[in-house]
């Protein structure tokens, strides 16, 4: 456990390191939330509650979305690049000798990574968001608002885990494909449309809607957002937290499973 | 080392602007080949990334189908408009991508010293780094652009006047040149600034994905800096408006919807001007 907790805090500081890559990641997530926020405004002064939000609850949205986009990495990214590189380049054989679980360093690693772009490309967007547009922050007595503070981070956190469980297997098709860029736009293009990053799920027609709540994408961008902005409160607060765990339980089983046949197709070249 | 030094003199620089012109594209062509074949090496890989590419980009546009799924016009516009907006916005950042999107690895190439290899060669850099890692995937964004342009047409049931034909081809060009512009700049910024290319992004990318959707829904001074900061409105917006035979909601004047010709050519002047400050300022790693 120690170990683990050391790989993310090396993780959250290897990533801090880039200061102007934050600064410019930021400028970029709160320009993108201006201009979706537009489009957004257009459609919800014609249709007030669509979708079950009203105007508020649906800027929010939007410039929540640009804070998790980057820390959950619903579109891919994250620790994917290191990884990659490492199987294209044959490193990860030395990897594999190491006493240590793959599986348990990437995790930390990317846990320590979405920790500080929490931290920095989370909070900067939305502050300005809330500067500029009329948002909706977790309200009611205290006890109400701190465990909606509580759900959303435990929400957060089941967020990063399940896109992490899904895109260590992306990575891992690498051994096969030798590139594995295909698979990854491919996941990005999922995890973008069935996270709710683009449009909230209500939006999408019914039957495609419906199935979308239960996917895993759903527990990257939607169940979050949801919890903070309190549509999901007591038990539905509890079934999106064990969607979330579910599926994070089931890919990480899966992604065991990839990562035993990727390490038995290792040639070790030597020389 | 000796060979390297024995080039200069081996090869005389061309003389004149045209003839300079020519040797950097033939080099683009080169370098871009190479990249090709290195590229369709991985034959999965590419054809899923090109698809991806196009699914991508047409995610965009399923959001506005999905839009208009809850209302027949947003900011005033139709769907059949909005999508023209679409198409032309697409398939011009899509054009300058595939031409010049290499470009914003550059700060990365800065970093480790790659750089260095590129200005010892014989050739136009910038010929060089643009067609670098040249990734023909990238067509997929513009063929998807171009089946919804395509769509947008058929639905508008303009009557196409040789005025219309013609300022929808400038427009594809200029809306080209001026996006490729921003990359080349952005790509300068980079000298300077080696691990910020993200925000070029929100010039390309997210000016990209403003135009998609009408002016009128933005806050004037929005509008205004896209007018005249980045004159981003050129690609589409203002030439939009007289294809589509709309009212400017933006109190320009009326030749601006022609202007675009004009935006290309100092936007193009200006990204060549910033490039070789970039150049100059260059210093380095050592690596």
């Amino acid at each position: 456990m120690r170990l683990y907790a050391a790989v993310a805090r090396g993780s959250f500081r290897r990533y801090a390191t880039y200061r102007a890559a934050t600064w410019a990641g930021v400028f970029t997530n709160t320009v993108f939330g201006f201009f979706i926020a537009y489009t957004y405004r257009a459609l919800w002064e014609i249709r007030p509650h669509l979708g079950g939000y009203d105007l508020g609850a649906a800027l929010t949205y939007v410039w929540l979305g640009q804070s998790l986009m980057v820390p959950v990495a619903a579109m891919g990214g994250g620790i994917q690049d290191d990884l990659e590189a490492r199987i294209t380049s044959g490193d990860i054989a030395v990897d594999l000798y190491r006493p240590v679980d793959q599986q348990g360093w990437w995790l930390a690693a990317d846990l320590g990574r979405a920790g500080y772009h929490l931290l920095s490309r989370g909070v900067l967007p939305l502050a300005v968001g809330a500067l500029f547009f009329r948002l909706r922050m977790p309200a009611g007595g205290a006890a109400e608002a701190a465990l909606t503070w509580a759900g959303f981070l435990a929400s957060l956190v089941l967020a990063v885990v399940v896109s992490f469980a899904l895109r260590y297997m992306a990575s891992l098709t690498g051994f096969w494909l030798l590139d594995a860029r295909g698979v990854r736009q491919v996941t990005a293009v999922l995890g973008m449309f069935f996270s709710g990053f683009l449009l909230p799920l209500t939006l999408l027609p019914p039957a495609l809607g419906a199935v979308a709540q239960h996917l895993p994408w759903a527990g990257m961008v939607q169940i979050p957002e949801d919890v903070f902005l309190q549509r999901r409160t007591g038990g539905a607060l509890l079934s999106g937290l064990a969607l979330q765990l579910l599926w994070a339980l089931v890919l990480l089983g899966a992604g065991r499973l990839v990562q035993r046949a990727a390490a038995a197709k290792v040639v070790v070249q030597g020389g | 080392m000796a060979e390297q030094r024995a080039v200069p003199a081996a090869l005389p620089a061309p003389a004149g602007l045209p003839a300079r012109i020519y040797e950097a594209l033939r080099v683009y062509a080169l370098v871009a080949r190479m990249w090709l074949r290195a590229s369709l090496a991985y034959r999965t890989s590419f054809w899923l990334t090109t698809i991806g590419n196009a699914v991508t980009s047409g995610l965009d546009f399923a959001v506005i189908a999905i839009m208009f799924l809850h209302t027949s016009a947003l900011g005033g516009w139709t769907l059949p408009q909005v999508a023209f907006l679409y198409g032309t916005s697409g398939a011009t950042l899509g054009l300058a991508d595939l031409a010049v999107g290499s470009l914003d690895q550059l700060g990365q190439r800065v970093r480790d010293g790659s750089v260095d290899t590129v200005l010892v060669r014989p050739a136009a850099a910038l010929a060089q780094l643009g067609a670098d890692r040249f990734a023909l995937r990238r067509t997929g964004r513009v063929v998807q652009s171009l089946l919804v342009l395509a769509w947008a047409v058929s639905r508008l049931h303009l009557d196409w006047t040789a005025g219309r034909l013609l300022v929808t081809a400038v427009l594809l060009v200029c809306g080209s040149v001026i996006f490729g512009s921003v990359f080349v700049a952005g790509a300068a910024f980079q000298f300077f600034a080696t691990d910020a290319a993200e925000v070029q992004n929100s010039v390309t990318y997210g000016g990209a994905t403003m135009l998609q959707y009408p002016p009128t829904i933005y806050a004037r001074d929005l509008v205004r800096g896209v007018v005249y900061g980045v004159p981003l409105a050129f690609v589409n917006w203002l030439p939009a408006l007289y294809v589509l035979g709309l009212p400017d909601p933006l109190g320009l004047p009326g030749w601006f919807r022609f202007a675009s010709p004009v935006a290309a050519l100092v936007c193009a002047t200006a990204a060549g001007l910033a490039w070789r400050a970039g150049l100059r300022a260059y210093r380095s790693t050592g690596s």
